[in-house]
């Protein structure tokens, strides 16, 4: 008990640090696979801080206030999570969350930030299976939906009977990361045809919020890894966070070699690795129950 | 004094006196109280039924009188049947009617000893069907008086049958009273009829070539399940000499093969009265009336009239052929008409294919028939009769202002008529979003599939999560245009004052329910469970369910906080990015003619990806081959 609200406080407080040294990691190992020498690790703090201080312009109020509530229901989703509570309800919440930033996208009429709440929710409609999926795995090897069993169970790690999850997961973190696919909702190569999708409207200071949204949600999606590697051993951490940064330096390089991926191809792979690996991984689990 | 045949006849009574007024006002003012007094007498039942005791109550065991009346109707439905079938020349249908309505009064008459069974019972699953068609069946009639006036000044192209219409109505609500009072088959099957024939001459309400080749699918379809029940009667009468439905649930629950196979002629039945695939059209069909039809098929009557008779056959479809099938098929059709509502622009399209697809997820509950499911499913089945006929609803009220009910039309809505889009979005959120009861509900339904096991406990869950995406997005969807503010068009709200009414006590009723979910889970649903099958776990904690309403209080706290917080602060407004080429503002660009032209943006519809050309062959080819081999299976069963 007295863990889960130290570990979910932990959360609240550190976790945009966390976000942003992944982020300022992913940008050096990415520029260094491209051969360039890449900015500091600390560049997404200088970037936050530079947006900080701009003025604050919107284009409808309505959208201030979506952004807002996006920000403080990822901030809930995770909270919860690394609290230790019921995975689904996590979920639950995440989707609420993503709601508010497709509407925020939306609401303001603008053709390109439309663009991007459109392909945003395709990009949902892709991953959200894989995701609940996931909960139920855990669920089948823990008999709870409660992540702070999950989390220390007891045996080997739930990887061990959950291999075909995980690697649904590592796929559908591809979208969730916003790495790939190429055209993908919130892009940030600027010669492709959604100019900046659903941020195209966001500057300054509500663009650093949502910055900060978005690394407390990566933080969180790392904790989806975590548990699979963690259980009631010590050790296990060490071991789940050494895995974290690999599957973090992985999606790195998957955004670096399929540079080509479309929308299509996404929707397509991401709900036929949830089918194959997730479906025979649950269809094995029921089995031997 | 028993009210219960006053609350069943008031209504056939109500519709017999609005069958004789003709004028507008003096109608308006009889539906105004009759459906007061149908909700009146349905709460004063229940209050009735709290007060005594709350036990399950069997009544009425000796009734040959009303027995022969109810033959006579059963003629009489039949009649009208042959007679408006030889009519438009459907002669196929005539077999159909006549076959099954014979063929029970065969059973009755000369089907030897029946031993005598009470006729009705009351319990707290009919109380809860009562309530939500008393309720929501009555506010749709009064919503129906203010639409109709609209209606009927905007298509003059049809004729003005309110005299008509308003009485069917209330048939149907009486017709819904008796199916879910009733505990004998036969009573059951005759107001069974009665919905099937009267969706059959609503759904015509407009007599286009459309509207009566869709009200005669709807009847062969219908039809063709009230000859499943009516076999079912049939065969169970002749081997087990009863007409009580708990005894064939109790007799198939333990296990005889003949019982099982009659208790699937009944889910078959049930089937097609809750438009699963393979015949889900019927309902599609049905959007040609004028929407209070709609809203009452959708919500109150009808197509919860089959998934209540599943929920009454649940116990003895556990772990058997019959169950597998329903299990499958309602699994089947969640996932496929999400998909198919993805490409749908047609905002009662959307919400047909949106019934079909939740109703699929009560049936698959139903059949699984576990405890756990059980749960899931009554609530399901309250929570969707408020939203859906919220959503019918408002969408008619818009259609009558905009005469369009196309989603793209209603871009924007929220600064057009922000009193009905408040409405959709509350009724469009409680459909997928956290918080609301539909998704805790689809959350336990999830569970317990995975609790089942085996090989459904596999394919259920894929269903469940591959479809509650799929759900998302047309919903989100649509929710997006709804809440554009961009400040181009405007629209005059005509919605009358009792279309509002309805209306806003939907949406009261709605947040009440969400609000109350575990104390309604505590006191009303858990004991249904634990009558059924003994002492259960609630399948969502009450400390998570309780979250759950914290978390709605989130949804509209939180923004509320955002706004009180930004408020002070003065964004510079700005144009929106259009590549440099506004036109002073964000809703125009300058084309590269040099002319100035507004800003369209629309959602995705994707239809060569989900588009019902694709999907729908292979959806019903593949559930009718599923129905067919767990028919010819449980066959098998008997004859072995």
């Amino acid at each position: 008990m007295m863990l889960s609200v130290i570990v979910g406080l932990g959360y609240l407080l550190f976790a945009p640090l966390v976000g942003g040294l992944l982020d300022g990691m992913g940008r050096v190992v990415s520029a260094r696979m491209q051969g360039r020498k890449g900015p500091s690790v600390l560049q997404p703090f200088w970037d936050l801080q530079k947006l900080m201080k701009k003025e604050l312009v919107t284009v409808s109020r309505m959208q201030l206030i979506m952004i807002g509530s996006y920000t403080l229901f990822v901030i809930l989703s995770g909270t919860l999570f690394f609290s230790g509570n019921d995975i689904m309800m996590c979920f639950f919440s995440l989707t609420t969350a993503d709601m508010f930033l497709v509407v925020a996208a939306s609401c303001t009429g603008s053709p390109f930030s439309t663009m991007g709440a459109n392909r945003e929710l395709i990009q949902m409609a892709s991953y959200e299976p894989m995701l609940l999926l996931t909960g139920v795995g855990f669920y089948l090897v823990d008999d709870t939906f409660r992540v702070s069993t999950i989390g220390a169970h007891e045996g080997l790690p739930a990887i061990v009977m959950l291999p075909g999850f995980f690697i649904g997961v590592v796929v559908i973190l591809v979208i969730k990361l916003r790495k790939s696919p190429f055209d993908i909702s919130t892009s940030h190569h600027a010669h492709q045809e959604m100019v900046k999708g659903t941020t195209t409207e966001l500057s300054g200071p509500t663009l650093a919020c949502y910055t900060i949204a978005d690394w407390y949600e990566q933080v969180m999606l790392m904790g989806i890894i975590g548990i699979f590697f963690a259980n009631n051993h010590w050790w296990s951490v060490v071991v789940a966070l050494v895995c974290i940064v690999l599957v973090y330096l992985f999606e790195v390089l998957i955004d670096n070699t399929c540079a080509r991926v479309k929308w299509q191809v996404m929707f397509k792979v991401a709900w036929g690795v949830t089918l194959v690996a997730a479906g025979t991984n649950l269809l094995l689990l029921q089995m031997i129950r | 004094m028993n009210l219960i045949p006053v609350l069943i006849l008031f209504p056939f009574l109500m519709a017999a006196v609005l069958a004789l007024v003709k004028d507008d006002k003096a109608r308006g003012l009889c539906v105004y109280i009759g459906s007061g007094v149908t909700m009146l007498l349905a709460i004063s039942v229940c209050i009735w039924w709290l007060s005594n005791g709350q036990e399950d109550l069997l009544l009425f065991q000796e009734t040959s009188l009303v027995d022969h009346l109810m033959i006579v109707g059963d003629l009489f439905l039949m009649c009208l049947v042959v007679y408006l079938s030889v009519k438009n020349k459907k002669y196929p249908i005539v077999l159909l009617s006549v076959v099954q309505t014979l063929g029970v009064l065969w059973v009755e008459l000369f089907g030897g000893s029946v031993e005598e069974t009470p006729h009705i019972l009351v319990d707290r699953l009919s109380i809860i069907l009562l309530l939500i068609v008393a309720i929501i069946g009555g506010l749709i009639v009064i919503y129906a008086v203010g639409y109709m006036r609209g209606y009927v000044h905007h298509h003059t192209e049809f004729a003005d049958r309110r005299g008509f219409f308003f009485p069917m109505l209330f048939v149907f609500l009486g017709a819904m009273f008796g199916l879910v009072l009733s505990e004998s088959m036969t009573w059951m099957y005759f107001f069974w009829e009665i919905t099937s024939v009267c969706s059959f001459l609503l759904i015509g309400y407009t007599r286009t070539d459309e509207a009566v080749h869709n009200s005669f699918r709807a009847l062969w379809m219908n039809l063709l399940g009230g000859l499943g029940y009516a076999a079912g009667i049939i065969w169970f009468a002749v081997t087990h000499h009863s007409f009580s439905l708990s005894a064939m649930v109790s007799v198939g629950k333990g296990g005889d093969m003949v019982a099982v196979a009659c208790v699937a002629l009944l889910s078959f039945a049930a089937l097609t009265k809750s438009a699963q695939m393979p015949f889900s059209q019927w309902l599609l069909g049905a959007m040609v009336a004028p929407t209070p039809t709609s809203a009452l098929l959708h919500s109150a009557t009808m197509v919860k009239a089959g998934v209540y008779l599943l929920l009454r056959l649940a116990p003895a479809l556990q772990n058997n052929w019959a169950g597998y099938m329903v299990t499958f098929i309602g699994g089947f059709t969640f996932f496929v008409a999400s998909l198919m509502a993805i490409s749908q622009t047609d905002a009662k399209k959307i919400l047909a294919y949106s019934t079909i697809s939740n109703l699929g997820l009560i049936t698959a509950c139903a059949g699984i028939g576990a405890s756990e499911t059980y749960w899931a499913a009554v609530f399901l089945i309250m929570f969707h009769a408020v939203s859906k006929s919220m959503l019918f609803q408002s969408v008619g009220a818009v259609e009558n202002a905009t005469g369009s009910r196309d989603v793209e039309t209603m871009h924007g809505l929220m600064l057009r008529m922000p009193k009905l889009a408040v409405v959709m979005v509350i009724g469009i959120c409680g459909m997928f979003l956290a918080p609301f009861g539909m998704l805790v509900s689809k959350w336990a339904a999830l569970k317990a599939f995975v609790d089942a096991g085996g090989l459904l406990g596999t394919v259920m869950p894929l269903f469940v999560c591959f479809g509650s995406a799929t759900t998302c997005l047309y919903w989100s969807k649509w929710l997006c245009r709804l809440l554009v503010v961009d400040h181009i068009h405007t629209t005059k709200d005509i919605t009358g004052r009792n279309e509002y009414f309805s209306l806003f006590a939907h949406a009261a009723i709605m947040i009440l329910l969400c609000l109350s979910f575990p104390s309604l889970s505590n006191y009303v649903v858990l004991p249904i469970v634990t009558n059924l099958y003994g002492e259960v776990d609630p399948t969502i904690t009450t400390g998570n369910l309780l979250f759950m309403v914290v978390l709605l209080f989130c949804v509209f706290v939180i923004p509320l906080l955002v706004f009180l917080v930004t408020r002070r602060s003065h964004p510079h407004p700005v144009m929106s990015y259009v590549a440099g080429v506004n036109a002073g503002d964000s809703q125009h660009f300058v084309d590269s003619m040099g002319e100035e032209k507004e800003i369209q943006t629309t959602s995705w519809y994707m239809e060569d990806w989900f588009g019902e050309r694709k999907l729908m062959f292979p959806s019903l080819a593949i559930s009718s081959f599923i129905i067919v081999l767990c028919m010819i299976l449980l066959l098998g069963g008997v004859v072995s």
